[in-house]
């Protein structure tokens, strides 16, 4: 490899990815076959730094190299589903070994992650964290339950979240740990949602355990590890989108990635339906001839200013972002916006459906498709961070107002009241 | 710039003590915004007297205006007026009648709507009756922003036994002509003043081509939807944030009421709100300025949007000032009551909501 010395910049990165792409990208080879060279050649994370597969460069050229990538059809480093996260957290937080490890495997897409953070009894609150870690002769021993885990039945590894020490103030007893998901000690059972699909998990940790060196960061300092993996989580759109496949180009190594992606989307598939699909509503309502109805018209005029002003308001967040401005409000208030989007998606499909609402599968309308919205609905404004907890960090942190007064951060855990668990 | 010199010359003592006026502004402020920072004219031609610039910047100095609540002939000048005698008059009436006005030394109005309050030319009963070049103009026109103080009045009326779109004119009639009488009506919002126009026999001039208002017409009251949209959108964002600074100033229970969820809630809707009204009439004002095609229906959008953030961010505010929030001292009722009276202007809500969906083909 040739070292510049001079400063990067678009046209030599260009040219450099360019050029190595064409003497090494070959749809031949196989996926992590393809992927370890890419990784090695620093390519797959350009602003990584070079120890770790990176090439050092700002973050700026990241685009112009996915540029260069699609422009040769090559396939990308994996980045699907919570990997990315794990990556990013590893990357801040990790050790040497840590780095060592995992980035390589993560990145060729050998391995598989989920996150471990909510629990049955920490929804909001994930700071209040029951699951415990003890250490015993020199290994991490772990009992409790997590919940509402994506993919964990294909995981091999897991981001965890579990607590140390009852006897210091909430979050200052809580570490951080990746664990080894395929292990007689972890339970993976799917929890099934009230519209049928089972896209999460239950995880049981029946003395589950980890080496003393898989703890991330400091004894006591998960969370501040964990607040790393939630904001990469709420930059990547809230992990609730669906992963978009690299390319629908013939050849084996396509077959591979688009198989490993729609593994990662499995879960989601019923999400558009929980968005409400605004998509359906015009056409629908003209069809069966309600759109007639003046209480139908205003209903469907709501939800369409809704929508189209949720979209301009995203927009306007994008071009403030990128125009190097800070960001304003208009950046936090896409999640509270889209619930209500969703809500008023699934009144005005009731309404225009009429009877036929009452009805699912094939005697429902669109084959089922309009009782699913119906009954997903009420899912977007609680998964990701209910409205509530959105309304908060909207009001705390984008309108500055005091924080409520709290009991629960200045006494040990153990002392503050916490949910009975059946 | 203009947020600084409008809260300067436009506080709230000021707009109090105009609002208590019959005209309800002041010809000697009114010419001093003019000639400082040349408002009358944003969107005006150069060629005709003005700044040349188009929707998008109108649009910023009135929401501006809106939040300052400026006592001013403004939307009835600029706003209306000059923007329907760019859409229908000819060039040669252009270059008479654009650059007093972009100078800011004729005030002028759209006469349109009528006793029967549509926002449409359905609504339209005022004749036209042409005799030797000049016409005559009988009827009666309503809710005429600052018709009373207005030096010039430009008027939609139609030829006798015309309905519809058909036989549509506008006409140019001067305040103080033979045969009009103008009376102030009595309005809820005291900071914009409209009046009633009796035309009997009213010797007019017409404004473009003899039947051909109604196409001038429905642009200028779309653009104006645009505009008020605008307005309404800096008069909430005003709320919002007076509605916040209590919150964090009033203390109950031994705590600044901002610190409770029920207050933080409420702000955070309110943003909501403001921002996503704030994004409707963003994008209708560059589709005003890029002559979309769509422009009809993201018009309608705004206007209706606007209207209900607006109104419900005054409700809100109201309610978080407490008691003090519904007396005359406390300055949330003046808003409120621009908002009240916005939220009809121009069409109420439903109305733009279903000519929304027309335009969409629906």
């Amino acid at each position: 490899m040739v070292e510049t010395m001079s400063e990067p910049t678009e046209a030599t990165v260009r040219a450099e990815a360019r050029g190595w792409l064409e003497a090494n990208w070959n749809p031949e080879l196989g996926l992590v076959e393809w992927r370890t060279r890419l990784v090695d050649s620093g390519w797959g994370m350009p602003s990584w730094p070079k120890a770790w597969h990176g090439r050092d460069l700002p973050t700026a050229f990241d685009a112009i190299v996915a540029d260069e990538l699609r422009r040769a059809g090559a396939v990308s480093v994996a980045r699907s589903g919570v990997r990315g996260l794990a990556a990013a957290t590893l990357l801040e937080h990790g050790g040497d070994f840590h780095k060592a490890k995992f980035l390589r495997r993560i990145l060729t897409g050998e391995d598989n992650w989920c996150q471990l953070f909510s629990e049955p009894g920490s929804g909001s609150d994930l700071a209040g964290a029951l699951t415990r870690a003890e250490l015993k002769e020199g290994r991490w021993v772990f009992n409790g339950q997590k919940v509402w885990t994506t993919s964990a039945h294909h995981a091999d590894w897991g981001l965890l979240l579990a607590r140390t020490d009852s006897n210091l103030p909430k979050h200052q007893g809580l570490s951080y740990f990746v664990l080894d998901m395929r292990q007689s000690g972890v339970e993976v059972r799917q929890l099934r949602q009230m519209n049928g699909h089972a896209s999460f998990n239950q995880v049981f940790f029946t003395d589950a355990e980890a080496p003393a060196e898989h703890l991330v960061g400091e004894v006591g300092g998960g969370w501040a590890v964990a607040t790393t993996t939630l904001m990469h989580e709420r930059r990547g759109a809230d992990g609730m989108r669906l992963w978009g496949s690299a390319s629908n180009l013939k050849g084996h190594i396509y077959d591979e990635e688009r198989a490993e992606i729609a593994t990662v989307n499995e879960p989601y598939k019923w999400y558009p339906q929980r968005a409400g699909r605004v998509d359906l509503v015009l056409d629908r309502a003209k069809a069966t001839g309600r759109i007639s109805d003046p209480v139908v018209r205003q209903e469907i005029a709501r939800l369409l200013t809704l929508s189209k002003t949720a979209e301009w308001t995203a927009t306007r967040a994008r071009v403030a972002q990128a125009q190097g401005r800070p960001p304003g409000p208009e950046g936090s208030l896409g999640k509270l916006a889209a619930s209500h989007v969703a809500r008023a998606a699934a009144r005005v499909h009731t309404l225009i459906s009429g009877a036929d609402a009452m009805l699912s599968g094939e005697d429902g309308p669109m084959d089922g498709l309009i009782a699913e919205i119906l009954v997903s609905v009420p899912a977007v404004s609680i998964a990701g961070g209910t409205d509530e907890i959105q309304r908060n960090i909207i009001a705390e942190r984008v309108l500055r107002m005091p924080k409520e007064p709290r009991s629960d951060d200045d006494r040990p855990f153990r002392d503050v009241p916490k949910n009975r668990l059946g | 710039m203009l947020r600084r010199f409008l809260q300067e010359k436009s506080p709230p003592s000021v707009v109090r003590r105009l609002m208590e006026t019959e005209a309800g502004w002041e010809r000697e402020s009114w010419l001093e915004l003019n000639q400082q920072l040349g408002l009358t004219g944003v969107h005006i031609p150069e060629a005709f007297g003005g700044q040349g610039f188009g929707f998008v910047e109108l649009g910023i100095v009135l929401e501006e205006m809106g939040r300052a609540l400026l006592c001013a002939p403004y939307f009835a000048t600029t706003v209306l007026a000059a923007t329907a005698i760019m859409n229908g008059a000819s060039e040669t009436q252009q270059t008479a009648l654009l650059p007093p006005i972009a100078l800011g030394e004729v005030v002028a109005t759209l006469a349109f709507t009528e006793p029967n309050g549509r926002w449409d030319s359905s609504g339209i009963e005022t004749t036209a009756t042409s005799g030797g070049g000049r016409f005559r103009l009988d009827g009666v026109k309503s809710f005429v922003l600052d018709g009373h103080t207005a030096d010039l009045i430009v008027v939609a009326a139609r030829a006798p036994g015309s309905s519809g779109e058909e036989g549509l004119s506008l006409f140019t009639v001067n305040g103080d002509a033979a045969g009009l009488t103008r009376r102030a009506l009595k309005v809820l919002d005291p900071t914009r003043k409209q009046a009633r126009l009796e035309f009997n026999g009213v010797a007019a001039d017409l404004l473009g081509e003899l039947g051909g208002g109604a196409g001038p017409l429905a642009r200028t009251l779309t653009q104006a939807a645009v505009c008020l949209a605008s307005e309404m959108v800096g008069g909430a964002e005003r709320l919002r944030l007076s509605a916040l600074d209590y919150a964090n100033l009033r203390m109950q229970f031994g705590r600044p009421i901002a610190s409770f969820q029920s207050m933080k809630h409420k702000q955070a809707d309110m943003l909501l709100d403001v921002e996503l009204a704030k994004s409707a009439a963003y994008a209708a004002a560059s589709a005003a300025a890029e002559g979309d095609p769509e422009l009809p229906a993201i018009a309608s959008l705004a206007k209706a949007c606007a209207s209900e953030a607006y109104l419900q961010t005054a409700i809100h505010t109201i309610q978080i000032h407490g008691g003090i929030g519904f007396t005359w001292d406390n300055d949330t009722h003046l808003w409120f009551k621009r908002a009240k009276s916005s939220e009809v202007f121009l069409g109420d809500p439903a109305w733009h909501r279903d000519r929304m969906l027309q335009a969409w083909g629906a």
